[in-house]
């Protein structure tokens, strides 16, 4: 192990002298050039302007991946609104109200417009806001967001990886829903847009903004954006840095929350069929700017920012998750003294503690069930030795009784022969008193008692 | 943006997961923005591309690579290589930055004077893939940081045009070792430099010739066949293959023919237009890595040889028990400095990758 260890920073302190070695050899003009390189003007047309074109070929080949997360009540319009967006039925059925916990229910669909391929995952937090007791209810998306950058992770560490063709289910942005009271922000939604707010790029939607009026809507709107900036909830700002889309987004971050609502229904409007919701009193149209905010939510979300919030997921949530996750494990990027570790290095360290501390482990319980085979031993033992003192102990009893009854017989018996004699002569002595007239039945007699004796 | 328009696009055809499903959408949303979203990102970070040019001395190179992107990035006279040919092997590296209709490219060359000048060049070409590997190295290091940078810069060769001299007969011992070692590590494109000096039926009879050379020692060079993913590049390459290797002749110095100011070598027997395909194949080497594939080359040496190269290096500093599927992965009969041996076949392609990835699913970090 050590040896190991040793071979890899041979081999890299030999590399870094060898790239001193060859730079060194560099003259001083080059070696200034190396650290800023020069511009150069052609002379001519090369024809690597089609660069862009040739990236944008690969990705088309490719296709695109993304993933929305729609966070809300059960019943705030989130299927319908995702609906709307995409200009797709999705699934028909609502979901109950009944379910004990939250749970995160995902649909990957496939969408084609013109040459362009998208991977859309739809993640639905089925049975959010029902429970009574709803102090466990942000947990499983913050599980699931995390399950997504562990899976992603686990991806890119292994030694075959193939990251190219890799189904990136990272969850890209979440529309947190929230519901049209017109007063301020629950507290469920406070909670969980904090939990959630360093994992993943987070875009507050007012829902069924049908409900509220303008007036209510504007007091609304700057109340719970006051709220979020007090209660430290960085939500996404669409990015202003490049010119051709930064004075659109720069607008757009002024009308956040979007107020929406969504409609797959279609009615008739002067002589066009338009998505709407048909009241009584009058026909709210979705894609009407001045009705609701949906055209600005889509414009935002598909036309301008999509590679954004994806490089945004990538670059800032991806890498603070992995950084977390291995300084967790362990690995550091400087060791004690200042030296650069390398991950091999630390992973060898902790392998090999791991290693010493499985082989310890082992030992243990190796000895613990010698000593336990040990004990049941001597148990059974003592049991044996019991049962065979017993058993002899029986044996001798019955010994014992078995010579008293013999004796007893014998006694017994003597006492009959005794009994039967005492008999006998007894009976010789009545004949005696009765034979006297007779002396041949004496004689018979006697010749009889004397057979007899 | 049309959003009343109900024109039902066609469903997705393409082959899905099970999960997934594909859907008929009921008018336009505007997906196909993301591409000038793409274009507009890919325009402000700028593009790397590094190249490296190898072969003898006097072949022309740094000729080429002055013609190729149409400015002096090397001097012609380099007061450095009047200097007597140094000993071993040295590598120069360039950088420049150049712009054209708002695309910025960061342009590295690196040049190798002294390869195969000496008497024995035995092993000329260690120090070449020493370089090549520690561009990857550095890649690594950047990539297995805990805190990484935003954008880690590229510095690996991505291609490597390898000047095979005009001899007419046939690849050379030295040719086909440097080839055979090289194309497992790098995208190599080789090209018979001085093409001038053959005439069109010697051209013709030396590429042949150098195809089956090449098909002898199963040497994969650029485009590579088992890279190709569907039919449209199949086509293509299979063009680009029957003209492999390239016969260019370069030239930085500009003439007057028939009224027009054009790039060529002026001889006493007339001038050689270096852009006229009659004359030579410049334009195809031109248009193959500039105009068309270089974002192939840049994602070929990402996904692959990128990928072989961490795949041995993590393998070899963890000491991980073999497991099935693992690549036999004879070493280089000469190895590059380090202890990286460089013996991979270059022959899985992206979907054998994958495959073994499958394989191993379980094998953790």
């Amino acid at each position: 192990m050590a040896s190991e260890v040793a071979r890899h920073l041979l081999f890299q302190s030999h590399i870094t002298t060898k790239t001193a070695h060859t730079s060194s050899q560099v003259s001083d003009h080059e070696q200034k050039q190396k650290e800023s390189p020069r511009s150069l003007t052609m002379s001519g047309h090369v024809g690597f302007e089609s660069l862009p074109d040739q990236l944008v070929n690969r990705s088309i080949q490719q296709g695109f991946c993304f993933n929305i997360l729609c966070v809300g009540e059960t019943g705030i319009g989130k299927s319908t609104l995702i609906d709307t967006l995409f200009n797709t039925n999705f699934e028909d059925h609502e979901s109950s109200h009944f379910y004990p916990h939250v749970r995160l229910k995902a649909q990957t669909y496939e969408l084609q417009e013109s040459n362009v391929r998208l991977k859309l995952t739809i993640v639905n937090t089925v049975g959010f806001g029902d429970q009574i007791n709803k102090e466990e209810s942000y947990q499983p998306i913050v599980d699931y967001i995390d399950a997504q950058f562990e899976a992603y992770l686990q991806e890119e560490l292994k030694i075959k990886r193939s990251l190219f063709n890799y189904h990136d289910s990272r969850v890209h942005v979440c529309l947190y829903f929230i519901s049209p009271t017109g007063h301020s922000l629950k507290t469920l939604d406070l909670l969980t847009m904090k939990s959630l707010d360093s994992k993943v790029n987070i875009i507050p939607v007012i829902a069924k903004a049908d409900a509220i009026s303008k007036t209510e809507l504007q007091k609304f709107k700057i109340k719970l954006m006051s709220e979020l900036v007090s209660n430290g909830v960085q939500i996404y700002h669409f990015p202003t840095d490049d010119e051709t889309i930064a004075k659109i987004n720069a607008s757009m971050n002024g009308h956040l929350p979007f107020a929406v609502v969504g409609s797959m229904d279609e009615v008739k409007v002067g002589n066009k069929m338009v998505k709407a919701r048909q009241y009584p009193w009058g026909i709210v149209q979705v894609e009407n700017e001045n009705h609701c905010d949906f055209v600005k939510l889509r414009e935002m979300l598909i036309c301008t920012n999509m590679e954004d919030l994806r490089d945004q997921t990538h670059t800032r949530h991806y890498e603070l998750y992995r950084r977390r996750k291995l300084e967790e494990m362990g690995f550091m990027d400087v060791g004690p003294e200042n030296q650069p570790l390398s991950l091999q290095e630390t992973y060898e360290a902790k392998r090999h503690e791991f290693y010493g501390e499985r082989q310890r482990k082992e030992e243990e319980m190796k000895q613990l069930f010698v000593q336990r085979v040990k004990e049941k031993e001597a148990i059974l033992k003592e049991a044996e030795r019991e049962a065979s003192a017993k058993f002899e102990h029986l044996k001798r009893v019955h010994q014992e009784e078995k010579l008293r009854l013999e004796e007893k017989r014998r006694l017994l018996e003597e006492e009959i022969i005794a009994f039967s004699k005492k008999k006998a002569t007894s009976e010789i002595y009545q004949n005696q008193t009765f034979m006297t007239p007779g002396s041949n039945l004496r004689k018979d007699k006697d010749r009889k008692n004397s057979n007899f004796m | 943006m049309d959003p009343l328009r109900q024109s039902p696009s066609p469903s997705s055809s393409q082959a899905s997961s099970p999960r997934t499903l594909s859907c008929e959408r009921l008018g336009y949303v505007g997906i196909e923005a993301v591409l000038d979203q793409l274009k507009i990102k890919a325009m402000k970070m700028g593009f790397e591309f590094n190249i490296m040019v190898v072969g003898q001395s006097g072949l022309g190179k740094s000729t080429m690579v002055n013609t190729l992107f149409k400015s002096k990035i090397w001097k012609s006279t380099m007061p450095g290589l009047r200097v007597p040919t140094p000993q071993t092997l040295q590598l120069y590296s360039m950088t420049h930055v150049i712009e054209e209709n708002g695309v910025k490219l960061k342009l590295t060359v690196t040049d190798t004077p002294g390869f195969g000048d000496q008497i024995n060049n035995d092993k000329c070409w260690d120090p070449i893939l020493g370089y090549i590997n520690e561009q990857y190295e550095r890649y690594l290091q950047e990539e297995i940081l805990i805190t990484r940078q935003r954008h880690i810069p590229d510095t690996r060769v991505h291609c490597c045009i390898y000047f095979v001299p005009p001899t007419g007969h046939c690849l050379r011992p030295l040719d086909l070792e440097f080839l055979q070692r090289l194309c497992r590590a790098v995208n190599v494109v080789p090209v018979i430099a001085r093409a001038d000096s053959l005439t069109i039926e010697e051209r013709e009879a030396f590429r042949h010739r150098i195809q089956d050379d090449l098909k002898t020692h199963s040497i994969e060079v650029y485009p590579q066949k088992c890279f190709d993913e569907d039919i449209n590049d199949k086509i293509l390459n299979s063009k680009i293959r029957e003209r492999i290797p390239f016969a260019v002749v370069g030239a930085d110095r500009e003439h007057m023919v028939n009224g027009r100011c054009v790039l060529g070598r002026k001889t006493k027997w007339g001038i050689i237009e270096v852009e006229n395909m009659a004359h030579c194949e410049f334009p195809l080497l031109r248009d193959l890595l500039i105009r068309s594939h270089l974002q192939d080359l840049k994602d070929i040496t990402h996904n692959v040889h990128y990928e072989n190269y961490r795949i041995i290096r993590l393998k070899e500093s963890h000491a991980l028990p073999r497991g099935p599927g693992w690549v036999d992965l004879a070493p280089a009969p000469s190895p590059a400095p380090g202890p990286a041996p460089t013996g991979t076949r270059a022959s899985p392609g992206p979907a054998k990758v994958c495959r073994w990835a499958e394989d191993n699913s379980d094998e953790d970090f």
